[in-house]
């Protein structure tokens, strides 16, 4: 077997490749150039449409799509798969939806103690 | 009730709030990612998981892996509910370097980290270890995937090879099998309790 290389060697590597790295994804014409939601929602945290009848209405189609898309609770990478969009148009949208109260954001682990979430999805697991 | 910034919707009362959280899977390309994740996920894997051409086969060196025809070229990922109102997530890490500006993004706000490996092609996964020894705020752990379910290398002479941290756990595993991977997610999420009862 090869052996790992020191790390400041791989250290250097990695500072290349991030130098190398491509640039990020222009901006989406769907979110009006924007491309950073105010708050920052991870790919798993989840969002769940407001079931009202005026909520659905005078959104443009993506904005629909994702609101569609959370009848049930779903994360952000689940809405990102079910309408195709990218990520990162998927985060300003749900930001702009959640202004406007036509989907609720669920709170973020973060909120919660991390020693208590831990303790929570361990006794899940042990449960499975 | 978790109380939620005012600039966002108040939660009507059809709306159970639900809390999410994840690990990421990480390791080199064709390691197995996404298999470990459809062996445990209660939905089937989603993401963006594009064919390989011919072109990047020659790039990605496929040869070497026998018997692989597609790869994650985006992220993909699965779903565990552990319990009502709790759900984590495990999502796959883009296994080629050129995807690395990904990871910072997906790796934030994780709860811990699996890079996965293969002694047929160890090497394949240090940028994975380096990444999170580099980063230190993700308690993270190796498996070895058990390929066709033989460990070809024991564990002593791999965590030599990659010359790991005694505090990293090592485990092996057969990523095809739940009852494994369940087993190295109680390992990983032990280990970031250890980590943080101890910080």
């Amino acid at each position: 077997m090869l052996r790992r290389p020191s790390p400041e060697h791989a250290s250097a590597a990695a500072q290349l490749a991030r130098a190398r790295r491509p640039g990020r994804v222009r901006p989406f014409t769907v979110t009006g150039g924007r491309t950073g939601a105010q708050l920052h929602l991870g790919a798993e945290r989840l969002v769940s449409a407001v079931d009202d009848a005026h909520c659905g209405r005078g959104l443009s189609p993506e904005e629909y799509a994702i609101y569609s898309a959370c009848a049930a609770s779903q994360s952000i990478a689940e809405i990102g798969a079910a309408t195709g969009l990218p990520l990162g148009a998927v985060r300003v949208l749900v930001g702009d939806l959640a202004k406007a109260g036509r989907v609720v954001v669920h709170p973020a682990a973060s909120e919660v103690s991390k020693v208590a979430l831990l303790e929570r999805v361990l006794d899940g697991l042990n449960r499975l | 009730m978790v109380s939620i910034a005012s600039d966002q919707a108040v939660p009507t009362s059809a709306t159970t709030l639900e809390i999410s959280t994840k690990l990421v899977i990480a390791g080199g390309f064709g390691v197995g990612k996404t298999t470990l994740v459809s062996a445990v996920s209660d939905i089937p894997v989603l993401g963006t998981e594009a064919q390989m051409t011919e072109a990047s086969v020659g790039i990605d060196e496929l040869g070497l892996i026998p018997e692989k025809t597609s790869t994650t070229v985006a992220m993909d990922f699965g779903r565990l509910a552990l319990e009502p109102g709790l759900l984590l997530y495990l999502f796959g890490a883009p296994g080629q370097d050129r995807f690395w500006f990904m990871w910072d993004d997906l790796v934030r706000g994780a709860i811990g980290a699996i890079v996965l490996a293969d002694t047929r092609r160890l090497e394949a996964s240090f940028p994975a270890i380096n990444y999170f020894e580099q980063r230190g705020d993700v308690p993270f752990l190796v498996a070895v995937n058990r390929f066709d379910g033989r460990l070809t290398h024991p564990l002593d002479q791999v965590r030599e090879a990659l010359d790991l941290d005694p505090a990293i756990p090592l485990a092996d595993c057969d990523a095809r099998e739940r009852a494994d991977v369940l087993a190295v997610l109680r390992v990983v999420i032990r280990h970031a309790l250890n980590a943080e009862l101890n910080s």
